[in-house]
């Protein structure tokens, strides 16, 4: 009983993860920028769903669908406003661009926080789940839109995996993640790969972020552990490896599910950052990382 | 890369004294809330020239400030809380940055190893661990509800108000002599390109522990000394990783590399936050939007300003 609860509870907890994870990979994968506004955006996606449907009456479709495009808007916002002028600037030396865009990218997200907080208060807000009801699988009663969670977020993933592997525009993705210096000798312009890239990202981090506040609701202090998890999750799996995050995303998920049901949900992270430390020191670029 | 002339060097080392000077006439004007304000300010400040000496001089990003803060922090607290009176705050002060250093050693391990992001990520994850084991061990360390401590150094604003000043004034001579030193430039060596400096017959290595351990003997120091101001240490004002990108912050917007810089910024931040507080919750977002405004617009922060100008005229 306890077994198969875990199970399920951990598979949909882990499929969150999972999407929020592919898309802040896929970023560093191709520029090298680790965005610390992650949990904002993700935040801020899932109070807008909440805010349309709430406030202005929009049904659970049509207010998904708005906070979906907030979150992109957001991405790209964070993409134009921090990440572009200092991978441009030349008053900042190449070494020191990296601080310079995570510092930038926390304020940024410090900032989408603030002003979430500042219309729609500090709050839990839960976002009205599309699917209603409960069904009991296994001898567990579940919330019928876990699974529904569970299902979007590998639909989604899969769809990424399509749309990388098996089209024209997703290869030079891929391309770009592996060598953006030889992307671009084969006459492929990076500027469009990372605008690409930034809105697939916007598109997963909003999904996962509405899917969580359907879940298990949000509030502006979600943003630092989101950011943290998915962060945990990619240097786990390897920076850049895509199928690594999903890997550690479930292994992540669970270890956090089961020390919760077994222990106790005050310790949930813990097992989980022990592991990370372990990583670390042992295979400092992650279970399946290249570099 | 980076040339100093002589005359750089004593605008920065003027602007040093002149707030200095400043600083020792405001308990004369101000009331004991700006005084206590202060104090909190220039513990801060040496948390940010503490970490300037890491990054901006041996390169290292260190996400994780609050890791060697905290557990300075702690470790001074506890002691207090579980020997007081048989204990002196002094020796809990000593041994607050003693677990510091040892923290930073430990810290360092993985540092010497892994280049980039990697490190960065170490120090992000030491924080989160140190966070969740305060709020495990609640029994010892207060948990989230924090330590409150028997003893504090003062009740007078005055003499702790003097205390903060005198510890950051000697804490910035001290980072600000070692970042001038020979070991600091085989420092800013070794940050800026490790396989050069390591060719040239440097210890690379010894030189990066050592930066490690300066840095964490002072945030240690400071947190300790700030537990025994506060009289309580919990982890919203020491752990949290809020309070890193604080400290973080500071020093990139008084100015990298600079040690001074970092003080400039700290006392700044906490001054801006104070001065728009009747704004409610608006105020952190406008100190993040000014934040951000002068990490884009003038990466090299207050002083760089200040050097840019002076190189102009």
């Amino acid at each position: 009983m306890l077994f198969w609860q875990i199970l399920i509870d951990g598979f949909a907890i882990s499929a969150l993860y999972a999407l929020g994870a592919t898309g802040f990979t896929l970023i560093f994968g191709v520029s090298g920028v680790l965005n610390l506004s992650h949990g904002a955006i993700m935040v801020a996606a899932a109070v807008a769903a909440w805010a349309l449907a709430g406030l202005m009456g929009a049904g659970p479709y049509a207010s998904a669908a708005g906070g979906v495009l907030i979150g992109m808007a957001l991405a790209m916002a964070t993409y134009f406003v921090t990440v572009r002028p200092i991978q441009r600037s030349p008053r900042i030396a190449e070494s020191e661009k990296e601080i310079f865009i995570l510092t930038a990218t926390l304020l940024w997200g410090i900032i989408i926080s603030e002003t979430v907080a500042y219309f729609f208060t500090n709050n839990a807000k839960t976002v009205l789940p599309i699917v209603e009801g409960v069904v009991t699988v296994l001898g567990v009663r579940t919330p019928t839109n876990e699974f529904f969670t569970a299902a979007i977020c590998w639909v989604a993933i899969g769809l990424l995996w399509l749309l990388v592997n098996k089209t024209r525009q997703g290869k030079a993705v891929l391309a770009a993640s592996m060598n953006p210096r030889g992307v671009t000798l084969l006459g492929i312009e990076l500027t469009s790969i990372h605008l690409a890239v930034w809105l697939i990202y916007g598109l997963l981090a909003s999904i996962a972020g509405i899917l969580l506040g359907m879940f298990l609701g949000v509030s502006s202090y979600s943003v630092g552990p989101l950011t943290a998890s998915a962060f945990s999750i990619v240097v786990l799996g390897g920076l850049g490896s895509v199928t690594g995050s999903l890997i550690a995303a479930y292994v992540v998920g669970y270890l956090e599910t089961a020390t919760a049901y077994l222990v106790s949900p005050a310790y949930r992270t813990i097992p989980a950052l022990l592991l990370l430390v372990v990583v670390m020191y042992l295979r400092p670029q992650g279970l399946f990382g290249r570099r | 890369m980076i040339v100093r002339g002589p005359i750089l060097r004593s605008r920065t080392v003027l602007a040093g004294i002149v707030i200095l000077v400043i600083g020792a006439f405001v308990p004369l004007f101000f009331s004991g809330y700006v005084l206590g304000l202060l104090t909190v300010a220039f513990y801060t400040a040496v948390f940010a020239m503490a970490w300037d000496l890491l990054f901006g001089f041996a390169g290292e990003v260190n996400f994780g400030p609050t890791f060697l803060i905290g557990l300075g922090a702690y470790t001074a607290g506890i002691l207090d809380a579980r020997l007081s009176p048989a204990i002196s705050i002094w020796l809990c002060i000593v041994a607050g940055a003693a677990a510091a250093v040892i923290g930073g050693v430990v810290l360092a391990l993985p540092a010497l190893r892994v280049r980039g992001p990697y490190f960065g990520l170490t120090t992000l994850v030491a924080v989160l661990i140190l966070q969740n084991v305060v709020v495990v061990f609640a029994g010892l360390t207060g948990g989230e509800i924090g330590l409150s401590v028997p003893d504090v150094m003062s009740v007078s604003e005055t003499t702790n108000y003097w205390i903060a000043f005198g510890f950051m004034a000697i804490s910035g001579a001290i980072l600000y002599g070692l970042a001038r030193s020979p070991v600091g430039l085989v420092l800013q060596a070794s940050g800026q390109d490790p396989v050069q400096a390591g060719a040239l017959g440097f210890n690379v290595t010894k030189h990066k522990l050592f930066a490690f351990i300066v840095s964490a003997f002072f945030s240690g120091l400071a947190g300790a000394l700030m537990v025994f101001y506060m009289g309580t240490a919990s982890v919203g004002t020491f752990v949290d990783i809020s309070v890193g990108v604080q400290i973080i912050v500071a020093a990139v917007l008084g100015g990298r590399r600079t040690v001074m810089g970092a003080a400039i910024g700290a006392v700044f931040l906490i001054g801006m936050g104070e001065a728009l507080r009747p704004l409610g919750e608006l105020a952190t977002l406008i100190v993040s939007l000014i934040a951000l405004a002068v990490v884009m617009f003038f990466p090299d922060g207050f002083l760089g300003m200040l050097q840019k100008r002076s190189n102009d005229g």
